[in-house]
Formats: C-alpha cells, structure tokens, sequence
C-alpha cells in the first residue's frame, strides 16, 4: 500500500483527481436537461432580443398634433414630419393644453403645435432658406420658426430625436431645393458607417451572456456541493482545493466557447455583424474573460451559503456589468467613481477587447493590456476561492 | 496491536454558547466496533466530525491512526472512511460512476479501481443495480452503495454516522455482518447511533447525552455496573400505577412496554420485587418479576443519574418528566425490548449476534435474576 502510494507520483495523483471531478461535472451537466437548455437558449434567444430590441435609432414616436393653421400648408407640413418616420402622430388635439395633458398621461411624448399664422412664417422662412436654422438671421422677423414641438424632455434619447428635427428641410413645403450650408466638420464614420446598433450592441452581448452564465453556473457549484450534501464526503477524501476548482472551472469553459460561437454565429447571419480582427486575438480575449467570470463565480461560491445567495450575488454582479462595462452607455461618460468601479469589471474590460477585435481589427497586441488583466483577474480569483476554501466544516 | 486506533483527551467542542461536546475522553481499540449511543443532538455528530479532522476541536487532544489532529487531518483522510449520516454520494450519478469517481480521487489505478468496484458492487449485492442513479435506489440500497464508497480504498478506521437511520431492520441486520467482516479483515470501525439493537452489537460503546459521555465500557460490563435492577410490573390500570411508582424516590424510572410496566430501582434495593409488593398501590400489581437489564435500562439509568446530578446545582431545569422521556428511539421493529438475548450483544472476541437472538428470544429472560457482577462500576457519576 505505502509502496504503491510511493510509485504514483503526485502530480500524476492531481491531474486525475481533476479529470475525475471535471469528469464527475460533464456527467451532472449532461443530466441536468434544465441546465443544459440554458446553455443553449440563453445566447439564442439574448442575442435575437436584444440584437433586434436595443435600438438607439428612435423610430416611429407617437406624438400629438395641434394644427391651429387648419390649412393645406399645414397638413403638408405634418405629413412632412411624418415622411421622416422619426414620429407618428397618433391624435390631434385642438388646443395647447389638451396635448400637454396627453404627454402627461404618457400617451404620446412630444407636441406638434403649428400656429394659426402658419402661412405667413412660411412665406418669410422661405425667402431667407429652407431649414429652420439657416442662415443666421438679422431679423427676428425672419427667423421665426415655422411650428413648435413640446417634448417630455424627461426622456434624453427621446428628446434628442426629436431636436434632430429642428433642422429638417422644407423643401416639400417651399417647392424649392434645399439650401445646402457648408457644416463646421466633416464627419467620417469608421467600422459602422450605417450606424447600426446592431453592430456595437452583439459583441458586447458575449460578454453580457458570458458573465451571467459562467458567475452564475461556477456560483452555484461548490454551495451546491453543500446544500445536497456532497460535500461532507467529498473533504473527507484527499482532494485539494485547487484541484476542486479546476475540475469544476473546465466544463464550463467549454460551455462558453459554445456560447460565443452561437452567438458570433448568429450575429454574423442575422445581423450582419463582421468578424474584422484575428480569431486567435478573439479565442485568446474571450477564453481570456471566461476564465475570470468563472473564477469570480468561485469566490461568490465560497463566500454563499446557499445557491439562492450565489444567484443573488450574481444578480449583483450582472447588473453593474451591463451597466457599467460600456455595454449600453459609453465608458467614458461615467463619473470617475463609476469608472473605477467599471475598472473592477472583467466585462469592462472585455468590452473592450471584443469590441475592438471584432470591429476595429484590433491585433492581439492592441488589445494585450486588457487581456493580461483579465488573465491576472482569472488566477487571482482561483487563488482567493482555493484559499477561502476550507475543508473543514468550521 | 495494543495502541488504540482513536486516543481523545478531554475533546470539547463548542458552538458559541452551547457546549455540543464537553471533556470527552476516549480510547478505541484496534478491530473493534466502538458505538456512540445516545439522542438526537447529544454531539455524537459533532464527535465523528471532530475525530475525522472536519472540525477543529475547541479543546482537547486527539490522535487518530498515530495522527494528531486538527494538525495531520490531511494525511489520515487517505486511511478514513467516513459514511456521513446523509447520503453524500450524487443522486444523479450511478452506482458505478459514483464508485469510479470515489476511486480517481482515492487515486487507485485504473485496473485495481475496476477489480475493487467490482468486489464491493458483489459485496454489498449492488451489481443489479450498477447503472441505476443513486437517486433512484432505495434506503438500504444507498446504504450500501455509501458503504462500499467508504470502504472502497480499504481504509483501517471506518467512521459511521448513524448509517441504519434510512433502514429496514432485515438490511440492517446484513449492514451488521457486513460490518463485522470489515472488522475481521482488520478495520477498527465507530459508529453512532441511537438504536439499541445497534448499540448492542458494539464491542464496547459509550453513552452520550447532551455532550456529555455518561458510560463506557462493553454492553455486558454496562448492563452488569448499571446500578439498577428491572422489575417488569404487571396489573390493571398501569396508567394509573405508573406515575405512583415513578414518585417512589427509590425508582429510577418507569416505562410501559405493553401491558408490562418496567421499572428500573436502585440497586440499594436489595430484593426489588418484595420492596415493590411492599409499597401501597393502587390497583396493588397482579404479577412482579426481576428480569435482565438491557442495555436501554443502562442508558436510562446513566443518563438519569446526570439529570438528578444537575437538577441539584439547579443548572438543568428539567424536572419532573421521566429521565428517559427524551431518551433514544427503542430498538425499532426488531423487537419490543433488546437484551433478551443471553449473550449481550456481541462479546470483544467478535462473536455476533445472528439477529434472531435480540428479537426471537426476547422473552426468554424473563423472571431470570440479573447477573450483577461485581464488577467495577464503568458508568460515571459526576
């Protein structure tokens, strides 16, 4: 027995405890229907709702009209605002006060009032220009807008969709050519010149996705052990904690992998999202931010007490990570505070990576900075969950 | 092979202000089937878990396989097997896979792993059932497929935490021979329960309540040093007669076992049965005979002595009820009292009950005068 233990040599004896536990998840895995369709839904059914549903681009706006010209120049107007698709007018009330009581109620968001002298602004609107802006006028007289919007002002992108109208060309209106003015800059717009959401919005739903499986699966996986009673026996057998964290950490590796091919997969055929970079740059990013959500979900698992609390903790986790990372609102309009805060995040970071992997043709040296972190962010977190391990029950 | 296999000193554990286990001393001998007897929540769990490494005690000293613990409790989990008192192998795993994952982490080799499993799926009649789930398997199954997980890397010290808990009285009888097998190929095996049948079956066991290590010492050597003798009372009304012979400061208890009443009294009694018949009593008993202890009168009586004990430095507030009201489970479906048998239980030189002799013959001792040995007094009186 004591010779025996003696020949096998004790790295040999860990790789297969951990090929023994990783293999002991796969079987678990495997069986656990529920689990598995997650798997595979979660990034299915993520990625076509939010791919389709996060739109910055603010389409058809039900607004109200209030047409106190009553005129055929009016209703040209109207069906003008309209032809943009930017809003839809949904009622029409006769005076001020009932619009503004609609917007109170939140059944349409702005106002179109056209006044009564409609005409006459008309006529001396377009013998200076057509845009509403143009040109700097001396007059009072002659600058006078043509109609007013009332916006609920307390939504922003709303609000700036509907002042991206302030400028629009009359050129219906005036039977005449617009007036082209020479803008202060020319704008370029590089990797999506169509400004598709669309674009920025599914590589950083890999990250999203990822950070809610993986935290939320390697969460669950040693309070789990607890909760069903496993783990009594299992301290009680030779297996070190590390190994234990690497045999429950490997599966779900594999899982991500899956997870962002289907999604990748997906983006590139349903929403024409292009794979720009190097797919080694994009394998090393993305295994990468797996290996830290994976071990961030550890040390949750070590520090709950029952997997309610891991789902709740990853909840925790999940919410800044969508909020903070720059998935949904530029990184670089935050607060400092919150930019620290983000900093902590491996899905800032990841963001990042991905984003310019998949969109800028970022090499792995671009994006090396972020990737090291999330590596370093990895070991760190297997380190704190070996150590916080304890196999004792006190 | 004299050097005990479990040497404890004073092992105290506590749990913020409870006191789960206090001073206990204890010394298992090798090949020996050691029991904890004793109620729910009176620290055998917590003992077993100490005794393991699984638990830093708050107090004491423990060598365990020449291992002193907290500090070596790595290196004896190789030699351990622990059988937890919940089932802690995967439901959702099989038989076989639940096996074979114990095997890679005790680190047996590949074919040695398969010829073990195979024994132990033979073993413990389990090879019908190699590919069902755990999960699906009956109590005594899983009892047994924890069993063969246990003992898979042949340790020499098998720990049991109440492993006939989820078990029919006939699987817990085989469980037994399977034991004693173990014990003839050279295990030293400690097991905790709360059934007296089991306890019987011990080489030597110890009674706790509430922490507390009331008796030691072979089921024999108990039931002769208990200080008590039983009378088993018959008559009309015993309802009625109970609580009157309980007042009698003489007895120890009383506990009706169908239409008997068994009485435990104070050794000091010389003659029992005559001092019973002395005392007025209404309805005055048909029929008054001396009968063998068994070993659930020796848990009475040890634990009993502890709760007047306190009662007088007024710690314990318990009073009144009988000392044996919280006292462990009878001996379950095997029969209505244990100790029927004239063996004892088991005696060190392993020799086991076949199972029948505590159920079959339980009235056989009946009227036979106790044997009360001379033999030094192993229950503790503090």
């Amino acid at each position: 027995m004591a010779i025996s233990a003696l020949l096998q040599s004790a790295p040999l004896q860990s790789v297969r405890r951990i090929g023994a536990i990783l293999l002991k998840e796969l079987t678990q895995l495997r069986r656990d229907r529920t689990t598995l369709g997650m798997v595979i839904m979660i990034p299915l059914i993520q990625l076509v709702l939010f791919g389709y549903a996060i739109n910055t681009n603010v389409r058809d706006i039900p607004v109200a009209l209030v047409d106190q010209a009553n005129s055929g120049i009016s209703r040209v107007l109207a069906q003008t605002v309209q032809a943009t698709q930017v809003v839809r007018f949904t009622e029409q009330h006769p005076d001020i006060p009932s619009a503004r009581d609609a917007i109170t109620e939140g059944r349409v968001r702005a106002a179109l009032i056209i006044p009564a002298d409609l005409s006459q602004r008309v006529a001396r609107s377009g013998s200076v220009g057509a845009g509403l802006e143009t040109p700097p006028a001396s007059d009072v007289q002659t600058s006078r807008p043509v109609a007013q919007w009332i916006v609920d002002g307390s939504d922003t992108i709303i609000a700036s969709a509907i002042k991206g109208l302030r400028a629009m060309p009359l050129t219906e209106l005036l039977r005449r050519p617009a007036n082209r003015n020479t803008p202060t800059f020319a704008v370029a717009l590089l990797f999506n010149p169509e400004q598709r959401t669309a674009i920025n919005i599914v590589p950083g739903l890999i990250g999203i996705i990822l950070t809610m499986t993986m935290v939320m699966f390697t969460s669950a996986a040693i309070v789990r052990e607890a909760e069903r009673g496993n783990m009594e026996m299992l301290i009680n057998t030779p297996v070190r904690p590390l190994e234990l964290m690497l045999g429950k950490i490997v599966p779900y590796i594999a899982i991500g992998i899956i997870q962002t091919a289907i999604i990748l997969l997906l983006g590139h055929l349903i929403f024409g999202v292009p794979l720009t970079g190097s797919l080694a740059a994009l394998a090393v990013t993305t295994l990468a931010f797996i290996g830290a959500s994976l071990a961030l979900g550890l040390v949750l698992s070590t520090i709950a007490t029952s997997q309610l609390q891991a789902m709740q903790m990853t909840v925790f986790i999940l919410l800044p990570s969508i909020l903070l990372s720059g998935f949904m609102f530029p990184y670089e309009g935050m607060p400092a505070l919150a930019q620290y805060i983000a900093e902590v995040l491996p899905a800032t970071h990841f963001m990042r990576t991905i984003r310019a992997v998949m969109l800028r043709e970022a090499s792995l040296e671009d994006v090396a900075e972020d990737t090291l972190w999330l590596l370093g962010f990895m070991l760190i977190g297997l380190l704190v969950a070996s150590l916080r391990f304890k196999k004792r029950l006190d | 092979m004299t050097e005990p296999v479990i040497e404890a000193r004073g092992l105290t554990r506590r749990f913020g202000e409870l006191t789960a286990v206090d001073a206990l001393d204890l010394s298992v001998a090798p090949q020996t089937i050691y029991g904890f007897l004793g109620p729910n929540g009176c620290g055998k769990t917590t003992t077993v878990r100490m005794l393991t490494g699984l638990l830093t005690p708050s107090a004491g000293e423990v060598t365990v396989l020449g291992h002193a613990l907290p500090r070596d409790a790595e290196r004896l989990k190789r030699q351990i097997g622990y059988m937890t008192q919940r089932f802690s192998l995967y439901d959702d795993l099989s038989v076989s896979e639940n096996l074979r994952f114990v095997a890679e982490i005790y680190g047996l080799g590949r074919r040695a792993a398969r010829r073990r499993i195979d024994a132990l799926l033979a073993t413990y009649a389990l090879e019908p059932m190699r590919h069902r789930r755990a999960g699906q398997m009956s109590g005594g199954q899983r009892q047994r497929l924890a069993l063969a997980a246990a003992t898979l890397h042949s340790p020499s010290l098998l720990f049991l935490d109440e492993p006939t808990s989820a078990v029919d009285p006939e699987n817990r009888r085989d469980f037994w021979e399977r034991l004693f097998d173990l014990v003839e190929g050279g295990a030293t095996i400690l097991v905790s329960t709360h059934y007296m049948d089991e306890a019987e079956r011990c080489h030597r066991l110890a009674i706790m309540e509430r922490g507390h290590k009331r008796a030691d010492g072979s089921p024999a050597e108990l039931m002769a040093a208990m200080g008590a003798r039983v009378v088993e009372v018959e008559g009309r009304d015993l309802r009625r007669l109970k609580p009157q012979i309980t007042r009698l400061p003489e007895v120890i208890s009383a506990a009706q076992l169908g239409s008997r009443l068994r009485v435990l009294v104070r050794d000091r009694v010389a003659d029992p049965v005559a001092w019973l018949q002395a005392q007025a009593l209404d309805p005055s008993p048909t029929r008054l005979t001396q009968v063998r202890p068994s070993l659930e009168d020796v848990f009475v009586t040890s634990t009993g002595r502890r709760i007047e004990a306190s009662a007088d430095d007024g710690r314990e507030g318990r009073t009144g009820s009988g000392p044996g009201s919280s006292g462990p489970k009878g001996s379950g479906l095997t029969g209505s009292s244990p100790g029927g048998s004239s063996s004892g239980g088991c005696g060190p030189d392993g020799s086991s009950p076949d199972g029948s002799g505590s159920s079959k013959n339980d009235h056989a001792g009946n009227g036979k005068p106790s044997t009360l040995a001379s033999a030094t007094p192993a229950v503790r009186d503090d």
